[in-house]
């Protein structure tokens, strides 16, 4: 008895064509992926980890093959539908954690609320709970520059799951942090999709991360290969 | 909704080193223009601020200014038995026959001269003029060599002060007075007896005569018969209404405005658009985050826009307060400019005037500087693709 997959992908290729050069970034990539999943994708440098990640966070486009997330093909989506679509559904962790450097990480966590219909004291309650869960209730008024690495990415964690989004996803979320720091943010990541049953796809390039996923996927050149 | 009003201003903020040039920059252009857009003001404000209401002025048809026009002593009689015209409480006539004269006389500071108007005026010019007071020495005596300056004036010639002399014709004239034209056109002139002026320079015209209706409902019948009797060959007009054309001289300074504010604002755009590329450029991957959060590229347009106003604004804020302080100091030590009349040739003193409203338009010509130096930035910034945006470092 397998479930209604939340994430479909069908025959899912994408080329770049430069000049005369085309590069095949993805080919024919099909995949299913169930609720609560912490999938983990993992390859050698330029298989098309990223890539793959981009279209399923509707951040970039297919060159062919579907995507449906929750039944919705996102191809089909408009330029302003898909940033509707990104806020309410996606989840996005970067390795470099790309926090907004004049803002608090209050803020921060707060900026994908602030195209919701919350109101303040709402708003204020979800960055709240969402500090809380990656453990840094206390640091809600520092700037990123006040704090490690490791701690940034908690709080991209915090943003990214603020909005109770159906997907989150992660490209080399540990890439740019010590052992320790990773360790948190793996944990916090294998919680989410263990206790609150969120689907997690994460990209790494380290075998001992992978072992907190649910199933990894390996992608040579553009394919599956296991 | 858009990105929180905060998050543009610490932005502008953070980077202050390289916007603070940016920021001084459109500081000095809208203080450039606010400053002679207010001597603009000033030199109007002078001429609005003159002549009484129940008065006319006649002169010559064809003439466009008193210095440029002649009376005759037939002409003048015509004038003054005209039906009609008030009296005082001796029952003479207000009528006031009146010569105006330019002599060079040396500045007080700068080396060189400068041209000043002398008007001979009578008993009855000075009644006819009552926002013109004497405020130290007397008055001139008639058949006497002597004149009365604006203390204004005074400040800004040699020899001027009471007891000076001022070299007119073959003679020269002493100062026995100064009075005060309240902010008026009068401020940049010196007075002295009428018959004794026309005998001084020789004259056996007048320029102008001044006259008042014995009630206001007999102006208009006065002025068309006065313009409509061919053998006068005279034109009249209320006295408020010749002073307010001669706003001619505040139009060189309104075109310099123009186009002094006009070539400065243009190098304040390109000076707001280089900081906001530069802004845009920095921020990158900043623009790709906010994308992937689910900003649209409309709220990014607003976004840079919103901070090229911000930053355009502080430079005018600093501007208005500039030229404010300016105008509070330059009142403290009762400085007034000074600027040829293309009329007249002579010397007109006015004030220097940043009125609330000046102001807001020295803030409103900032507001479109920001908004014409952040457009091209913010559509760049709007129109990289989400993943570029993102690849960028
Ligand atoms: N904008 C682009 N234009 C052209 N080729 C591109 C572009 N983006 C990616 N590629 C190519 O697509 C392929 C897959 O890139 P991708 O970034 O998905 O790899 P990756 O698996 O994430 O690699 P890494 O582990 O180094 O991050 C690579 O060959 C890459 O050079
Ligand atoms: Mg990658």
């Amino acid at each position: 008895m397998v479930a209604d997959p939340i994430v479909s992908i069908r025959d899912l290729s994408k080329v770049y064509r430069q000049g005369e050069i085309q590069v095949t970034a993805l080919n024919q990539v099909s995949i299913d992926i169930q609720t609560g999943e912490f999938v983990v994708l993992m390859g050698p440098s330029g298989s098309g980890k990223s890539t793959l990640l981009h279209i399923i966070a509707g951040i970039d486009r297919a060159s062919s093959g579907s995507v449906l997330v929750q039944g919705i093909n996102v191809a089909n989506l408009t330029e302003s539908q898909l940033a509707d679509w990104r806020n309410q559904n996606v989840g996005f962790v970067f390795q470099s954690f790309n926090l907004i450097p004049v803002l608090t990480a209050a803020e921060n966590v707060e900026l994908p609320l602030l195209l919701t219909a919350l109101g303040r004291a709402e708003r204020r309650r979800q960055v709240a709970l969402a500090l809380d869960l990656v453990g840094l209730a206390d640091r809600g008024h520092h700037r990123p520059d006040q704090m490690s690495g490791g701690q940034q990415q908690r709080v991209a964690i915090a943003r990214a799951l603020v909005t109770d989004p159906t997907l989150i996803v992660a490209d080399e979320p540990t890439g740019n942090l010590d052992a320790k720091s990773a360790t948190d943010v793996l944990s916090i990541l294998q919680a989410l999709s263990r206790d609150s049953r969120k689907t997690v796809i994460m990209v790494t390039h380290d075998p001992k991360a992978a072992g907190y996923g649910t199933r990894s996927l390996h992608l040579e050149k553009g394919e599956i290969v296991a | 909704m858009a990105l929180p009003l905060n998050y543009n201003i610490r932005n502008v903020l953070v980077r202050w080193r390289t916007t603070l040039f940016t920021v001084l920059g459109i500081g000095a252009v809208v203080l450039v223009f606010l400053g002679l857009r207010a001597l603009g003001r000033g030199i109007e404000a002078t001429n609005a601020n003159t002549g009484d209401s129940r008065n006319l002025l006649v002169v010559r048809k064809g003439s466009q200014a008193e210095s440029g026009s002649l009376v005759s002593r037939e002409q003048f009689r015509t004038l003054r038995d005209l039906p009609g015209i008030a009296r005082n409480a001796a029952g003479e006539p207000l009528v006031s026959a009146e010569l105006v004269m330019i002599v060079s006389a040396p500045r007080r500071d700068e080396v060189g001269e400068a041209n000043t108007l002398i008007r001979g005026v009578t008993p009855r010019g000075m009644e006819l003029r009552s926002q013109v007071a004497l405020v130290e020495g007397r008055w001139f005596r008639a058949g006497q060599r002597e004149v009365v300056v604006s203390s204004r004036l005074a400040r800004r010639f040699a020899g001027f002060e009471v007891g000076g002399t001022i070299k007119a014709g073959p003679d020269r004239l002493t100062v026995v007075g100064h009075f005060d034209g309240r902010g008026s056109a009068f401020d940049s002139e010196a007075w002295m007896d009428a018959d004794e002026s026309r005998a001084l320079f020789d004259r056996e015209q007048y320029s102008s005569v001044l006259l008042r209706p014995a009630d206001d409902s007999l102006a208009a019948g006065l002025i068309q018969r006065i313009d409509h009797d061919k053998r006068l060959a005279l034109r009249a007009e209320r006295e408020v209404d010749y002073y307010s054309k001669q706003t001619m001289t505040a139009k060189p300074i309104n075109y310099l405005a123009g186009i002094l504010g006009t070539a400065m604002s243009v190098g304040a755009v390109f000076a707001a658009m280089n900081t906001m590329y530069a802004s845009v450029g920095a921020r990158t991957r900043e623009i790709g985050t906010l994308r992937v959060l689910g900003y649209s590229r409309r709220s990014i347009v607003l976004c840079f826009l919103i901070e090229g106003v911000l930053l355009a604004l502080l430079g005018g804020i600093l501007g208005c307060a500039t030229a404010w302080g300016l105008q509070v100091e330059l009142a403290a030590f009762n400085v007034s400019f000074g600027t040829l009349d293309f009329q007249s040739f002579a010397e007109t003193v006015f004030q220097f005037r940043v009125t609330p409203d000046l102001m807001l338009l020295g803030l409103g010509f900032s507001v479109v500087i920001g908004l014409a130096g952040s457009l091209l930035p913010a559509l760049r910034a709007a129109r990289l693709p989400v993943i570029v945006a993102l690849k960028s470092l």
